[in-house]
C-alpha cells in the first residue's frame, strides 16, 4: 500500500489522484492513442508541469507523460529519508569526468511533478545582468530573453504558487510584494543572519514555495524539516499540487508511470508522437508536438536516443550541443560546532540567504555569482556528509554525529562555467524498458574552483563571526542540473530558440532547465517556472498567427 | 562518550501526532527486521557484520541497531541510488566484490579471514582500503578508496542512521508529521523534544525525557 503508486498507474479511466485529499480522485480527460493531440509534454516537473496547465488553459489538447508515481502525500508521504527514496529517480546512470556528480536524492526526481516534490522550495530571480552575461559581465554566453520580461513572468509564478517571502527584497530591481508573509527563522538561519550583520553584508528571508498561511486545501508549513524528503502535509507549493490539477482541470490527461523510449520522426523531417511504456507495453501516442521536460539528463538522453536515419545524431542536434554544457550548481558547505543548541531539523532547511556575491562586482577573484544560505540536513544526509567529504567513520564518526544539534553551517548556491566537455553521453548499458542510459561526464574549470575556495573563505568568516568552534568545509558538491539543450539566437550555437522551439524540427520544443545558457547563483526552478509560462503565451500568440 | 540525551527514546512518539500511519508502517518494518542475512552467503555476511562493527562501533549498554541486515536487505531489493562511478561496477556487484577482496586481503596478511582478525587488525586493514593502499587482484580494477567511500561507509552509515536508536542517540526529534514543530529559536525546546544533559545535570535531564513523548 505504501508504494502501490510505483507498480499500477492512477491517471487512467477518465480519472486522476487528488493529491490534496486523502484516498481523492479528480476527473481527467483521456485520448486516445490514435488521436492526434496538439502537445504531447514529456515530463511534468517544473517545466512540463507548468507549461501543461499553461497551454490547456489556453484551450490546447494536451497530454503530460511521467515515468514516475502520482503520489497522494497526506497518506504516502512518511517523516523518513529512506522509505521516502521513492521519489527520486534511481534508475542507473554512470558518472565520470574530474569531479563525478552524485545524482538522485541530490537533484533528480521520478514522480508527477518532478523534481518539485523534493526540492527544498528555495525560489530565487535570476540578476537581471545574468541574462546578458557575456555582453554585461564579459563571461559565459547571452541569453535569447530579455530580464523585464522575465521579471513579469516571475511575478506570475510567485503569485500562482503564493510564495512566502520578505516584505523587501535587499538585491536586485525592485519587485512586487511576495504574497505571502516570510517564515519564522530557525536558530540556523539566525546565525546565517547574526554572521552578515557582523560582516556587513545584507541578508534577508529566503523566498520559499511553501505557504506560510492557509491556501485552499494547504495548511501553513507546520517545520516538520522533511522537506527534501517530500512535504506531507502539502504545505509545499510542488508542481503536484499546484500545476497539475490546475492542468488536469484544464483538460490535460497525465499519464503516470509512462516512460518515453523514442520520439518519432516522419519522412518530412518533423515530429509525429511518442513512443512510451505503460503496463508492460510500448505504445505510440500521437502528437502535433512534442515537448521534451524531462530535465536536463533525461531530456538530451531521450534526443540522443530518438535518433533516426534522417538525424543519426538524434534530434534537434544540427549544432552538436545537444548533451553538451551541461552545467550544475556548485554547493559546497562550511559547517561549525556552536554553544548553543541550534537543532536544525526544524523548518524548512534554508530559511536565511545572503546574495551579497551575487551582486557585487567587486573583490572577486572569479566570474559569476553565489548565494550562501544556512541549513538543516537530516541525520542520514549529515553522516554521509561526514563519509564521504572527511572520510570519516568509527569514534570519530560518533563524536561528530553526537554534535548534531549545536551545528551550524552554510551552503552555496554557485555560478558554474557551460563547458562543452561538460557533456551527456549514452553509455552501452540499458536501463530496465531496454533503453541506453545515460553516462553523465562533468568536471569543474578553474574559475568554478575559485569561485568556490571564495565562497569558502567568505562563510568560514561568517561561522568565526558568530562564535563557532571546529569549522570545516566540504571539499566537493554539487546541486540541480541545467544545459544540455541551450537556448540562443543562432543555430550554430544553440538548440533551441528563445521560444523553447527547437531550430531544427518546428514541432519539436524543450522546456526545462535544459535549456538555460548560464546557470547563475542561484536555484534554477523558479526561471525553469517562469520560462513555461513565457513559453506558453509565445505559443498561443504564435498559434494565433497560425504560426504553429 | 557519556550520553548526551540519557532515556530519551524517539518511539516513545510513536503513537503522538508526531507519527503519522504512513511513517508507523515504514518504521514498523524497519525495526521487525531479523538479523540474519536475505542477499549475502554465510561468509560475506561474517565479513560485513565486523566490517559493521568497525564503521560504527556501538554502545554495549543497548540493544545493537542491525546494520548489517539493513544493509543487506538493501542488496536484496536492490535498492540503488541513481548513480555510480563509471570505476564502480553495479551496487550489489561492488559489494559482492570488494568484501571477497576484504577477505583475500586479510589471508594474505594475516593468514585469516577479516572476522577473525583482532579489531584493530580490522581498522588498519579498513583505513588501508581508504587510503587505496589494497592491491590484491580480487579488487578486479574497482579503486578500493572508492569502494570505501561510495559504497562500503556510504551504505554502513546510511542503514545506522535510519535506525529510532540512532535517532535517539544524536537527539534527532525524528518523524514529525503532522504535529511538527513550534519552538524555532536558540536553546528553544519543544517538549516533544529530547532534553540535552548539561555536565552535572544528567539525571535531570534523564527524568525529563522520560516524559518526552
Amino acid at each position: 500500500m505504501l508504494d502501490d503508486a510505483l507498480h499500477a498507474p492512477r491517471g487512467k479511466d477518465g480519472r486522476a489522484p487528488d493529491p490534496l485529499r486523502v484516498a481523492g480522485w479528480m476527473p481527467m480527460r483521456r485520448f486516445r492513442d490514435d488521436e492526434e493531440v496538439d502537445f504531447a509534454i514529456v515530463g511534468t516537473g517544473a517545466g512540463g508541469g507548468t507549461l501543461a496547465a499553461r497551454l490547456s488553459e489556453a484551450g490546447f489538447s494536451v497530454i503530460g507523460f511521467d515515468a514516475g508515481a502520482w503520489w497522494r502525500p497526506l497518506e504516502e508521504f512518511a517523516s523518513d529519508e529512506t522509505h521516502q527514496a521513492k521519489l527520486y529517480w534511481t534508475d542507473e546512470r554512470i558518472c565520470d569526468g574530474d569531479n563525478p556528480l552524485q545524482l538522485g536524492s541530490n537533484n533528480s526526481g521520478k514522480s508527477v511533478g518532478g523534481s518539485t516534490v523534493h526540492f527544498a522550495m528555495v525560489s530565487l530571480r535570476f540578476r537581471p545582468e545574468w541574462f546578458k552575461s557575456r555582453s554585461v559581465l564579459g563571461y559565459g554566453v547571452d541569453w535569447p530573453l530579455d530580464w523585464r520580461e522575465m521579471w513579469n513572468y516571475y511575478t506570475e509564478v510567485e503569485q500562482a504558487l503564493k510564495m512566502a517571502g520578505p516584505l523587501t527584497y535587499p538585491w536586485g530591481p525592485p519587485r512586487p510584494r511576495y504574497p505571502y508573509r516570510a517564515h519564522e527563522i530557525n536558530a540556523a538561519g539566525w546565525t546565517l543572519a547574526q554572521a552578515c550583520e557582523a560582516l556587513g553584508v545584507e541578508w534577508t528571508e529566503t523566498p520559499l514555495a511553501t505557504v506560510s498561511a492557509p491556501r485552499g486545501q494547504s495548511h501553513p508549513c507546520i517545520y516538520r524539516g522533511f522537506c527534501v524528503a517530500g512535504c506531507s502535509t502539502n504545505a509545499k507549493q510542488s508542481a503536484l499540487i499546484t500545476w497539475i490539477p490546475r492542468a488536469v482541470k484544464a483538460g490535460t490527461e497525465i499519464r503516470d508511470l509512462a516512460m518515453i523510449g523514442r520520439i518519432e520522426t516522419n519522412d518530412a523531417g518533423r515530429v509525429t508522437g511518442v513512443h512510451y511504456q505503460r503496463e508492460g507495453q510500448w505504445r505510440f501516442q500521437r502528437a502535433r508536438n512534442v515537448v521534451v521536460a524531462g530535465y536536463a539528463i533525461e531530456t538530451p538522453r531521450l534526443l540522443l536516443n530518438s535518433a533516426s536515419s534522417r538525424y543519426p545524431d538524434g534530434l534537434a542536434n544540427s549544432s552538436g550541443l545537444v548533451g553538451r554544457n551541461l552545467m550544475v550548481q556548485t554547493n559546497q558547505g562550511v559547517y561549525g560546532t556552536m554553544e548553543d543548541e541550534i537543532r536544525w531539523y526544524k523548518g524548512p532547511p534554508s530559511l536565511t540567504i545572503t546574495e551579497h556575491w551575487n551582486y557585487a562586482d567587486t573583490d572577486k577573484d572569479f566570474f559569476g555569482g553565489y548565494a550562501v544560505m544556512s541549513q538543516g540536513p537530516l541525520p542520514i544526509s549529515w553522516a554521509a556528509t561526514h563519509v564521504g567529504n572527511r572520510g570519516l567513520w568509527g569514534e570519530a564518526l560518533l563524536r561528530e554525529m553526537d554534535k548534531y544539534n549545536h551545528q551550524t553551517g552554510f551552503k552555496i548556491c554557485g555560478e558554474v562555467l557551460p563547458q562543452e566537455r561538460n557533456r551527456v553521453t549514452l553509455a552501452d548499458e540499458k536501463d530496465q524498458y531496454g533503453l541506453p542510459i545515460a553516462r553523465v561526464t562533468f568536471s569543474l574549470c578553474d574559475n568554478d574552483k575559485a569561485l568556490v575556495k571564495h565562497s569558502v573563505a567568505f562563510m568560514s568568516r561568517c561561522l568565526d563571526a558568530v562564535g563557532a568552534r571546529d569549522i570545516w568545509a566540504e571539499k566537493d558538491d554539487t546541486c540541480h542540473l541545467n544545459g544540455t539543450a541551450r537556448m540562443g539566437d543562432d543555430p550554430r550555437s544553440s538548440v533551441v530558440n528563445a521560444d523553447c522551439r527547437s531550430w531544427d524540427i518546428p514541432n519539436l520544443w524543450i522546456c526545462d532547465g535544459s535549456v538555460f545558457p548560464t546557470v547563475g547563483g542561484v536555484n534554477p526552478s523558479l526561471t525553469i517556472q517562469a520560462i513555461a509560462c513565457r513559453t506558453a503565451d509565445r505559443i498561443k500568440a504564435m498559434a494565433s498567427r497560425g504560426e504553429l | 562518550m557519556p550520553e548526551r540525551y540519557p532515556a530519551y527514546d524517539v518511539l516513545r512518539k510513536r503513537d503522538t501526532l508526531s507519527w503519522n500511519a504512513v511513517t508507523r508502517a515504514v518504521i514498523d518494518a524497519r525495526l521487525a527486521i531479523t538479523n540474519s542475512p536475505k542477499f549475502f552467503d554465510l561468509q560475506e555476511w561474517q565479513t560485513l557484520t565486523s566490517v559493521c562493527d568497525r564503521i560504527v562501533p556501538q554502545p554495549k549498554t543497548r540493544a545493537a541497531v542491525p546494520i548489517a541486515a539493513l544493509v543487506d536487505r538493501k542488496m536484496a531489493d536492490d535498492h540503488r541510488e541513481g548513480y555510480r562511478v563509471a570505476v564502480l561496477p553495479r551496487m550489489q556487484e561492488a559489494w559482492r566484490r570488494g568484501l571477497a577482496a576484504l577477505d583475500a586481503e586479510s589471508v594474505a596478511k594475516h593468514g585469516r579471514r577479516f572476522h577473525f582478525l583482532p579489531s584493530s587488525q580490522q581498522d588498519e586493514l579498513l583505513k588501508a582500503m581508504q587510503d587505496a593502499k589494497l592491491g590484491s587482484p580480487e579488487w578486479d580494477g574497482m579503486p578500493p578508496d572508492t569502494f570505501f567511500s561510495q559504497r562500503l561507509a556510504h551504505d554502513i552509515v546510511a542503514a545506522y542512521y535510519s535506525h529510532p536508536t540512532a535517532w535517539s542517540e544524536i537527539g534527532f526529534g525524528g518523524p514529525a508529521s503532522p504535529r511538527g514543530y513550534v519552538r524555532m529559536y536558540f536553546n528553544r525546546r519543544d517538549p516533544w523534544e529530547a532534553v540535552e544533559a548539561k555536565p552535572g545535570e544528567e539525571d535531570k535531564a534523564r527524568r525529563a525525557n522520560e516524559h518526552v513523548g
